[in-house]
């Protein structure tokens, strides 16, 4: 079972349904017993870095999923989520993730040409730069997935596995060890995007 | 480096798709959600559904298809049509919708692109505008293109951008139906003014259109289309190989 963890950030309808079109069982909840009792958590999120982080730190999320990382519990961030295993992020200010993952959160007006939009949005390729991440097991080297972000995670070389190109490689997703997170969202970038969630079932 | 997006648009009354679709391959042509799922497959790199119900029940009927929709299919989804207040961005967010269009709602009640981004965030917020040219000046319609709003459309749209309308679709009238190609000219006015997404709407008539209008304004960022695409006269397939021929980015 897959614990989508619901702590009041963002629309997770899309994230649930694309769990049972692969036919897995998942939950949105924010029981602590029903996360803990999971094989797999997911921590969803859009919207802005302090806010998320403050209702995670409130709702008591936080330290359960420090908690369960260190357990070994497998754990995937998605878009904002996985922003949120990082360090900090100096989004609007500077603030502190839940440092299951070294780096930070940057914007990605910083390291991209000035003509290009932003936010980066639309369908973008993954270029591989660690081979073997299982919950590539299914993608391929330039298979195109969803992305909508302006802010991006830097100074984490040791934990990316894949990046996109936007004039510069911004950070696509990363592994530290049972922790997992994709910028994209592999729950809207269609058949190529539920073989990513249908992998990280398979862990 | 991020494609060009196909978006295909499908008017929906009472729950059906309003406009005749006939696919080979496809039980019932007239449901959202198979020709959502006929789409996904043939590449389509979003889906625009626009509501064009007047009444409650239909309005239950379409968000019951949305949600059926956002089920089984996994690409982004902006629901457009009868969108005037932050409740109705709530009755399709709820519903799987990715996106909202708004464009008679937000020249109704112009403080609404605002008060929704500040809730949903501006990726999630699309500003549709029908322009039409009127003495030579760019002008807002409103009401479906029934209504002169008198309104200037470039500083229309760029109110709405720094308001947080984070992509704009631009529909022009003037090519509108008439398959001789996007309005080039409208199209760069816009890309010109504003900073966000921009997706091109109305005259496309054939494929060679669509590599024309990426050609000429390389700004543009999305082609967005509705009868050639159901009646089968542009196949999305051979769409996305043509522009990949072209050396235009595009998902396959």
């Amino acid at each position: 079972m897959v614990a989508i963890i619901d702590y009041g950030v963002g629309n997770l309808y899309s994230l649930k349904s694309s769990f049972a079109a692969i036919g897995e069982e998942a939950v949105v909840t924010n029981d602590e017993e029903v996360i803990r009792g999971a094989d797999r958590v997911i921590l969803p999120g859009v919207g802005a870095f302090c806010d998320a982080m403050e209702k995670l730190k409130s709702s008591g999320m936080a330290d359960l999923l420090v908690c369960l990382a260190k357990e070994g519990k497998k754990i995937m961030g998605i878009c904002l989520g996985m922003q949120l295993l990082f360090d900090r992020s100096f989004e609007y200010g500077e603030y502190e993730g839940l440092g299951l993952i070294k780096g930070e959160i940057r914007p990605i007006s910083d390291v991209i040409d000035k003509e290009l939009k932003i936010p980066h949005i639309g369908w973008n390729a993954l270029h591989f730069v660690k081979n073997g991440c299982p919950i590539f097991k299914y993608i391929s080297e330039g298979d195109y997935v969803y992305f909508v972000h302006s802010f991006y995670a830097a100074n984490c070389d040791e934990a990316t596995v894949a990046t996109a190109d936007y004039s510069a490689p911004l950070t696509a997703a990363v592994q530290s060890g049972n922790v997992f997170g994709c910028q994209f969202h592999p729950e809207k970038s269609g058949d190529k995007g539920l073989t990513i969630l249908k992998a990280f079932c398979e862990i | 480096m991020i494609t060009k997006r196909i978006i295909p648009c499908l008017d929906v009354k009472d729950g059906r798709v309003v406009k005749g679709v006939n696919f080979e391959g496809l039980g019932d042509v007239a449901s959202p959600v198979e020709l959502a799922k006929f789409y996904s497959q043939c590449g389509a790199d979003e889906l625009v559904f626009y509501d064009i119900t007047a009444s409650a029940e239909g309005r239950a009927l379409f968000t019951d298809i949305l949600c059926e929709t956002a089920k089984q299919v996994f690409i982004p989804l902006t629901v457009g049509g009868g969108i005037n207040s932050v409740a109705d961005f709530d009755r399709v967010l709820k519903c799987g919708a990715d996106k909202v269009s708004v464009n008679s709602g937000a020249i109704r009640n112009p403080s609404l692109v605002g008060e929704a981004a500040k809730l949903y965030g501006d990726q999630c917020v699309v500003l549709s505008v029908d322009i039409k040219r009127v003495n030579g000046v760019f002008t807002v319609f409103s009401k479906g293109g029934r209504e002169n709003t008198g309104m200037e459309a470039i500083e229309w749209i760029k109110r709405c951008a720094a308001d947080g309308a984070g992509e704009i679709v631009v529909n022009s009238i003037d090519t509108d139906g008439v398959k001789q190609g996007f309005d080039l000219e409208m199209l760069e006015a816009v890309c010109n003014a504003v900073s966000v997404p921009v997706i091109a709407s109305g005259g496309a008539g054939k494929i060679d259109d669509f590599i024309t209008l990426f050609k000429a304004l390389p700004k543009v960022d999305a082609g967005l289309a509705a009868s050639i695409f159901h009646f089968g006269e542009v196949q999305i397939s051979d769409l996305k190989k043509k522009m990949a021929e072209n050396n235009i980015p595009a998902r396959i």
